[in-house]
């Protein structure tokens, strides 16, 4: 798709208090998905949060307890037929036959494919399998493949045909250095070309670094979900002013809104939450402190992500 | 925008339109992955010895003895007598293990592998993953049926010869005819197996592991031929799904006695639709967590 096409309006995803339950566990409870067109949108959380229950209820695999999914603009699954064909996916790691060769596993996925057209096939093959680097063991079978090649196989399997879509659940699972950036600029190209990526991961730095919207699932809540910028200023996005005169500069702070302000020997410090944080210093200088240094920490994402999910190590569920 | 903005969106038609083409290519690629799976090829050439076997047992020992089953006496007369005894003793556990196999595999072995996924993903409607399988099921069940008796006809007519059939009821028959005869019971027991596809591929869909899909249609066949031989149970007879397989034996009476063969193709076809729709209930919306 060229930037000049016209754009299909409406998020690529958008779910309503999508739910799944199972038995008496809710994995998946009451999320509002939100992924724009044409955005790289990280899809976080610890293990056992959520992440692939839902991503199996985009693609129809499994079907909601509760609540609704629109994919494309068409509702899943009733309208699975008319979404699906423009979404590429890889779910839960490569699933392909053992006793195939990866070239006949893409063929096999081709041939299933109504939508593609069977006299271009040869050519997407060969163009897939040279995207993701594994032409020289196309002919090799699938159980004598490497974690990372199978991994690069199934990524392949989403690129037979032309996307709007991707879904790629922790597509950098068990590749090597080279493989992790490849992939992150594969990512890249796709949001070029016009596509949207929904990816799960848990590199943190990895999702930093490619996506343009993030949302961080934790317990089945999905309890953070925005730009990357906004994301990151849920958590603590904390100011600190140096100045001689303390005590009037955590007053101003605390006027401005910030929160959790502490005074320090030298300054003080708070929480921006939603203030601009230009404006701290603007007001410190209008309160006339004589302000010597201002600091802003944004934090990283995983800050956020310890932060809204905890630091403890045991997966949920 | 809404939902409602969504069906109404004129940019809607900037999207590369979804042209769903009428092709076989799923429906050949099933084919190849069954019949160019080891294992598969591997059951084939099990089906295939038996007539070998029979034949060469009846030549060395020159006789087929009057105390086998019907068949096995007219062997020495005529070569095709060789496809119909194997046919009777394959009948009864090597070709419904041979189908329980390949349908046992259908679905479950693709949840399995966790292709089964992917395939729904790319998206391959519920439905016709199902019809496709079950297409498969019912070409590998002919050919499992055909490899017995055509390697029985060929090894028979190496061995024994051809020429006029005496049939069981004493008349006899050109060869052309006899073998159209053999032919007529292949189809029939191939309908038979194909009905025991159909039993393979519901169970398919109830489970995630293949072998135990297989082993449950291995009981259910041998289990219905078990109640066949109780007398207590007559009633129940008419209903089993093997009740009526030996009637291929019925073609080879002057004249043809259809009745039983008819019946046969009559339950057959009851358990197909009666067990693709169970399949097909039981699928439609199916969690897929494999
Ligand atoms: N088929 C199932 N039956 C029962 N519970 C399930 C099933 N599938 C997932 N769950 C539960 O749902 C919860 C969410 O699982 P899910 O696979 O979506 O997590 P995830 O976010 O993808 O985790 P990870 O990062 O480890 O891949 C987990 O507690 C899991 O045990
Ligand atoms: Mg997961």
């Amino acid at each position: 798709m060229t930037p000049e096409s016209p754009r299909l309006d409406g998020p690529a995803v958008r779910t309503t208090g999508l739910t799944k339950q199972f038995g008496s566990q809710r994995a998946v409870d009451g999320i509002d998905l939100l992924v724009p067109r044409g955005a790289v949108y990280g899809f976080l959380g610890p293990n056992g949060s959520g992440k692939t229950t839902t991503i199996r209820m985009l693609l129809g695999l499994i079907s909601p307890s509760a609540g609704e999914i629109e994919v494309l603009g068409s509702p899943i699954p009733g309208g699975a037929a008319d979404a699906l064909p423009r979404v590429g996916a890889l779910v839960e790691g490569p699933a392909f036959h053992p006793y195939l060769s990866g070239r006949e596993n893409l063929v096999r996925l081709d041939a299933a494919d109504r939508t593609a057209d069977p006299a271009t096939a040869r050519r997407r093959i060969d163009t897939a399998l040279e995207r993701v680097g594994l032409m020289p063991v196309a002919g090799k079978r699938f159980r004598a493949y490497s974690l990372g090649m199978r991994q690069r196989l199934a990524i392949a399997g989403a690129l037979l045909t032309p996307k709007d879509l991707m879904v790629l659940d922790e597509p950098t699972n068990g590749l090597d250095p080279q493989g992790t950036r490849e992939v992150r600029s594969l990512i890249a190209s796709l949001a070029q070309e016009g596509s949207t990526v929904l990816v799960s991961s848990h590199l943190l730095s990895e999702v930093e670094q490619v996506c343009s919207h993030v949302g961080v699932m934790h317990a089945g809540h999905l309890v953070a979900q925005g730009t990357s910028a906004e994301v990151r200023n849920v958590a603590a996005t904390e100011a600190r002013v140096e100045t001689d005169q303390p005590a009037e500069a955590a007053r101003v702070l605390h006027e401005l809104g910030l929160t959790d302000v502490v005074t320090t020997a030298t300054g003080a410090s708070g929480r921006v939450g939603r203030v601009a944080p230009e404006k701290v210093v603007a007001a410190c200088v209008h309160a006339g402190l004589a302000v010597t240094r201002f600091t802003v920490d944004a934090p990283t994402l995983e800050d956020v992500f310890v932060s809204l999910t905890g630091e403890g190590f045991d997966v949920s569920g | 925008m809404s939902a409602a903005d969504a069906t109404t969106d004129p940019t809607r038609s900037a999207a590369p339109p979804v042209v769903r083409r009428i092709s076989a290519r799923f429906f050949v690629s099933e084919l190849r992955l069954v019949f160019r799976r080891r294992r598969n090829l591997a059951g084939l050439l099990v089906l295939a010895s038996v007539p070998v076997l029979i034949a060469v047992a009846v030549r060395s020992t020159g006789s087929g003895g009057n105390e086998g089953p019907d068949f096995f006496g007219s062997i020495t007369q005529n070569g095709l007598f060789v496809a119909l005894s194997a046919l009777t003793i394959e009948i009864t556990l090597f070709l419904p293990l041979a189908v329980a196999v390949v349908a046992g595999d259908a679905v479950a072995g693709e949840a399995n592998t966790g292709t089964l996924r992917y395939l729904l993903a790319v998206p391959v409607s519920r439905l016709r993953l199902l019809l496709v399988k079950y297409a498969a099921l019912v070409v590998f069940a002919f050919v499992a049926t055909f490899v017995v008796s055509l390697t029985g006809i060929a090894i028979g007519l190496a061995l024994f010869g051809g020429g006029d059939v005496t049939l069981l009821s004493g008349t006899q028959v050109g060869f052309g005819a006899g073998l159209l005869r053999v032919v007529l019971a292949s189809l029939y027991v191939g309908c038979a197996m194909a009905s025991l596809a159909a039993v393979g591929l519901f169970v398919s869909t109830l489970t995630e592991q293949p072998i135990g899909a297989t082993i449950s249609v291995v009981v259910f066949s041998t289990a219905s031929f078990i109640l066949d031989a109780i007398p207590q149970v007559s009633w129940l007879h008419p209903f089993l799904i093997v009740h009526h397989w030996a009637a291929f034996g019925d073609l080879f009476r002057d004249p043809i006695a259809w009745d039983g063969v008819q019946r046969g193709l009559f339950v057959a076809a009851a358990y197909v639709v009666i067990f693709l729709a169970a399949a097909w209930s039981r699928f439609a919306a199916k969690d897929v967590t494999s």
